[in-house]
């Protein structure tokens, strides 16, 4: 049990508390690099210089429990975010826009997120979307402005944001004896750009950082972590507010360390089991038709300019 | 310091397994492995079994491997030379069957689909999902 005298676990206690809203409508503030608050902000209006939202996981072509319908439910979170009062800047997709990668599927998830109101969207893929061709499909539709095998960095408003790819060239684990993590890998041309990227760029820059694979270890034994992530965070690490969004294992789950806060989002199609509760990763079958729609969402992230802070907001389709 | 976190969403999950066999589930044949040799044009991978025979359990039968809970059972596959092995995807997530040397490699089984390779040279043959590189297997040809 939590020594309630002990700093950090008292941290850990509230931060457990304000997992127990994920879903609801939690607001997420950092700053200085330690979590510092979080409340209900259902229906407030955000304050901030911009925002965006992050969806992710919309594995469209997928159609079997929990969601027969995944493209009814992307439909659904494009319509909340249009509904917005204050609208995005634009949006992130964080991958596995599609469940296999075929021309029907990016097809669908296109003219979907086209009905976005936001004007520009910026995607990464997951390994769904590039397993079978190295992503020349997925490069060919998403991947237009984009440099070497499709990463990216833009800058909006004085945040540097920067798009990784994390799910090219898997290597196997190590059940063959041949050695290997079965995770996520950057590459040493991915990470030589961002070096590069980075370098002419002050301290001061809030970095937003995008992947698929999470950029720290969530779970070894389901492959949920990136294999040369410490090297990519390494070049982040004299700036002093660096925020990494990624998608992949369907639920929220945050960390914080140093002056890095790494968040992952949920899928717009299904849940997925929290690490070790289920014998392996994959869709949970068994939920009730009325509650899947609370497992499913987006994150809403407004920047507050003066406090250098960004808050995150998790939602629900309900 | 915050230490490793793991937040439940606090959903209990039964892996309760309803494979949805039998209802067309489409066949997925390659030819042989390529190798060093480039193989003759000739040989026409098109032998399509409509759902023949359904498998009713997860165990493997003979040159069979089956994937489940990602996991490919048996992991260790002992054939002769010219065996043809298969490889049936009971799984909700789709996976591949992919040679970490290239020599093989299915495309993406989705539920109930099957992939069948002929193994002609002797030979260790280390494979993995592509979707899902921490599963693994192994094919021994004698």
């Amino acid at each position: 049990m939590p020594d309630e005298t002990n700093n950090n676990q008292i941290e850990r206690r509230s931060f457990l508390k304000c997992m127990a809203w994920a879903g609801t409508g939690v607001v997420w503030v950092m700053s200085g690099g330690v979590l510092s608050s979080c409340q209900l902000v259902t229906g407030a209006k955000r304050k901030g210089s911009f925002s965006f939202v992050q969806i992710s996981d919309s594995h469209i072509g997928f159609n079997k429990d929990p969601n027969h319908d995944v493209t009814k439910t992307l439909t659904e979170a494009v319509n909340k975010i249009n509904a917005l009062e204050d609208q995005p800047s634009f949006l992130i997709h964080t991958g596995d826009i599609t469940h296999l990668a075929t021309p029907e599927q990016f097809d669908t998830a296109s003219q979907v997120l086209k009905t976005a109101k936001a004007s520009q969207i910026y995607y990464t893929p997951g390994e769904h979307d590039v397993f079978s061709d190295d992503g020349g499909l997925y490069r060919e539709r998403f991947g237009g402005g984009t440099q070497g095998q499709g990463w990216q960095s833009f800058d909006y408003d004085g945040v540097h944001f920067i798009g990784l790819i994390n799910v090219l060239n898997l290597k196997q684990g190590s059940g063959t004896g041949l050695g290997g993590s079965g995770f996520g890998q950057l590459g040493g041309e991915q990470l030589a750009w961002l070096e590069k990227d980075v370098k002419g760029l002050s301290s001061s820059t809030p970095i937003v950082v995008f992947a698929h694979i999470p950029l720290w270890t969530i779970y070894p034994e389901w492959g949920w972590g990136t294999d040369d992530s410490a090297q990519a965070l390494s070049y982040l690490k004299r700036f002093g507010s660096v925020s990494v969004l990624n998608g992949h294992v369907h639920q929220v789950m945050q960390k914080v360390e140093g002056n890095v806060r790494f968040h992952t989002a949920l899928s717009t199609a299904f849940p997925q089991p929290a690490p070790g509760t289920a014998p392996a990763p994959g869709p949970i079958k068994d939920v009730p038709a009325e509650r899947l729609r609370s497992l499913l969402g987006l994150t809403d992230v407004s920047y507050v300019q003066n406090k250098n802070s960004l808050a995150l907001v998790d939602s629900t389709l309900v | 310091m915050l230490t490793k976190l793991k937040v439940s969403l606090m959903l209990i999950m039964t892996a309760v397994f309803v494979a949805a066999c039998g209802l067309g589930g489409a066949e997925v044949v390659s030819s042989q492995p390529s190798g060093a040799m480039a193989t003759p044009a000739a040989q026409m991978p098109d032998m399509k079994m409509p759902a023949e025979q359904q498998m009713s359990s997860e165990t493997a039968n003979a040159n069979e491997v089956v994937i489940q809970n990602f996991l490919f059972q048996p992991s260790t596959l002992t054939v002769k030379a010219g065996t043809k092995v298969t490889w049936i995807n009971r799984d909700d997530e789709p996976h591949t069957a992919t040679d970490t040397e290239s020599r093989f490699g299915s495309k993406a089984l989705d539920t109930g689909d099957r992939f069948t390779t002929e193994f002609t040279k002797p030979g260790t043959y280390t494979y993995y999902c592509a979707l899902h590189p921490k599963m693994t297997g192994k094919i021994i040809v004698e």
